[in-house]
């Protein structure tokens, strides 16, 4: 994977160092809270509800042992020993102190991190695949255009003071597991007359007005990646709304522009980019790609694998294909039943650091679904991974099932949530406590967000729940048929919401009906539900409160 | 004939460790929301506010949030600033942990 050059960890140490400095003035009084908040936030440190809370980014999810064990320590020393892993693939501490936070910085800067632009009005974290360079029907693998994306970003002076946040992931697979319709850019790597490059859309995005990423070029060469994106920067930086912060993103932009005008507009700056832009100098590439190597490969061979029972189950929830046979992609659960989604201790950090290291060539991978990926493990190894997942309660045989919830930390963390999302997540998963049953269910995404900034998703959940405020009540609207990948879809909303007492009920009669009228296990709960549309399950969340109120 | 305003009382955040405080009637931050003075009018919170922000070197956010006398100490009614008196409700590590 890449490594700081002296450049970066210069710069970082450096923005440490500042900000060190920036603590100090406001503690003495020197700085403002108006002034100082600006800076704070483009360090990644925002107040919530109870405390402040650091973001640290995860540069397109991917990260080492060191570094994973590094976050276990800031999470003992500064933190209540354990962090909270996002659908931003970064990683979030809920309970720093601002006189800790300059040694927190330094601690990450020793291992290569930083929480730099994980706030803030500015091109944010690059997301991508979490099986990039391991999954089998990947055309590249994406990360090194990830890196260079994160290069060129990093700081970019013309793109500090956006209109608002701004969002990339990139996916090099025709399977998109980074939700890429759903980023104010995506970029799908595809292959034209045996050249590789990417497919461009632009205006995904979640929040109060969800929408689907339009292509706005059908094929990209690689080499004028960055000509194209500082293109579509430039012409969102000047066109963008700056004077309502909700109406401030680029999918609003192409809405009122209508992609057509907009494409042409993009085209235009993008041909005097090209003229000013030297292509993407082919050194700096191959430098990037060198990083991104595959491992030299464990060429043992399979030994026949124990037919053990929870052994089987995890291999078949949370075991994928690898390019390599006698390899394959092991996804750890953050979901256990009843837990908190996404969360881990630091003792489990650091388990699955020295798994990592001992069978995964040093390589960890955060998900946006909040789970962590070994990305390369030997099946030989896997008997010996589990027996020690299972130790570390981290074997939790659920991902892709109804208990892998997606949830923001809603109102037990967020100063903006407007309802919890956590208890709702426990809920939903001790109600499908039975992972047989979860198993027999089969694929089902439930995403649950506690406000309508969308942090969780909700909008791409099979099954999508918002959490609200009524009249001083905790209040959750449930969407249906929302989908993240590469048939995205935004949700539709069943109707009047449900009491934070009734969601759980709710939830289980969606998938009662949802079994009821499958046409065989084979056809998923997204399936079923576009076959049949809304009404079967309006019906069955509703006339069960009418019968009720009768 | 509109409804009485509730009772205010004045919040914010610690500037050094971020926990809840309120403002109290001698003008300090307390941790305890039982301490917070309570404003009954639209002109004593405007009041108290003032007061509040006065002293704002030493905290971060100040707001005025509605509270109930009942049960005679004050307390936040909405269900936000009853969870900002007591932690997260997944783990013991807010408020609640001093219980």
């Amino acid at each position: 994977m890449y490594r700081y050059t002296e450049f970066d960890e210069t710069f970082v140490r450096a923005r440490v160092e500042e900000f060190r400095g920036q603590v100090e003035r406001r503690l003495t009084g020197d700085l403002t809270e108006e002034e100082f908040k600006p800076l704070r936030l483009m360090n990644g440190l925002y107040l919530q509800l109870h405390a402040y809370m650091l973001r640290v980014a995860i540069p397109y999810g991917t990260l080492n042992s060191a570094q994973m064990r590094q976050l276990a320590m800031i999470a003992e020393r500064w933190d209540k020993g354990y962090g909270h892993f996002t659908t931003r693939q970064n990683i979030q501490f809920n309970w720093p102190k601002l006189k800790d936070v300059p040694e927190m910085l330094q601690a990450l800067a020793d291992v290569g991190m930083h929480a730099i632009q994980t706030s803030g009005n500015c091109i944010r974290n690059v997301t991508a695949d979490q099986f990039a360079g391991a999954a089998t029907d990947e055309i590249e693998d994406p990360r090194p255009t990830a890196e260079l994306i994160r290069q060129w970003s990093t700081d970019h002076p013309a793109f500090s003071y956006l209109p608002r946040k701004f969002k990339i992931a990139i996916t090099g697979a025709p399977n998109d597991r980074a939700v890429t319709k759903a980023h104010d850019i995506g970029l799908r790597m595809v292959r034209q007359d045996g050249e590789v490059g990417y497919e461009v859309t632009v205006g995904g995005g979640l929040g109060r007005t969800p929408m689907i990423g339009r292509v706005v070029r059908e094929f990209l060469p690689k080499a004028d990646l960055l000509a194209y994106l500082e293109a579509i920067l430039e012409v969102y930086n000047l066109a963008g709304r700056r004077d309502n912060k909700y109406k401030a993103r680029i999918k609003i932009l192409l809405h009122e522009t209508g992609i057509e005008t907009l494409r042409a507009q993009i085209e235009e700056t993008y041909a005097r980019k090209r003229r000013l832009l030297p292509e993407i100098d082919a050194a700096l590439r191959a430098e990037i790609e060198a990083a991104f190597a595959p491992p030299a490969w464990d060429e043992r061979p399979v030994p026949p694998l124990p037919a053990e029972a929870g052994l089987r189950s995890f291999l078949d929830m949370n075991v994928t294909a690898h390019k390599r046979a006698d390899h394959a992609i092991v996804t750890v659960s953050l979901k256990p039943i009843g837990g908190t989604p996404g969360d881990a201790t630091a003792e489990q950090m650091r388990v699955l650091a020295d798994l990592a290291e001992r069978y995964g060539y040093d390589e960890l991978r955060i998900s946006h679904a909040q789970n962590v990926v070994l990305p390369h493990v030997h099946r030989a190894d896997l008997p010996a991974l589990y027996a020690t997942l299972c130790a570390a309660g981290l074997a939790t045989a659920n991902v892709g099932l109804i208990s892998d919830i997606i949830a923001c930390p809603g109102l037990d963390y967020c100063a903006l949530a407007t309802a919890r999302s956590i208890p709702v997540a426990q809920g939903i998963s001790e109600a499908f406590a039975d992972l047989r049953e979860q198993a027999d269910i089969g694929p089902l995404q439930v995403k649950i967000s506690g406000c309508i900034n969308a942090c969780g998703h909700h909008h791409v959940g099979h099954i999508g729940i918002l959490g609200l405020d009524r009249a001083g009540v905790e209040n959750y609207q449930i969407t249906l048929g929302g989908d993240g990948t590469e048939t995205a879809a935004i949700g539709s909303r069943t109707g009047p919401g449900f009491s934070a007492e009734e969601i759980v009920p709710a939830v289980e009669r969606l998938v009662a009906t949802y079994l009821s009228l499958r046409v065989g296990e084979e056809e998923t709960f997204l399936e079923a539900y576009r076959r049949v549309g809304l009404e079967p399950f309006k019906t069955a969340l509703y006339d069960v409160e009418r019968a009720d109120a009768a | 004939m509109s409804r009485p305003k509730p009772p205010k009382i004045a919040t914010a955040n610690d500037l050094l460790e971020g926990d809840v405080v309120y403002f109290t009637p001698e003008g300090t931050w307390s941790r305890t929301h039982e301490e917070a003075a309570v404003a009954d009018t639209p002109e004593a919170a405007a009041e108290l506010l003032d007061r509040a922000s006065g002293r704002a070197l030493e905290v971060v956010g100040v707001y005025l949030a509605d509270a109930t006398l009942a049960g005679g100490a004050p307390r936040p009614v909405h269900f936000r600033e009853i969870a900002r008196t007591r932690g997260p409700s997944n783990y013991p590590h807010g408020k609640q942990a001093e219980v």
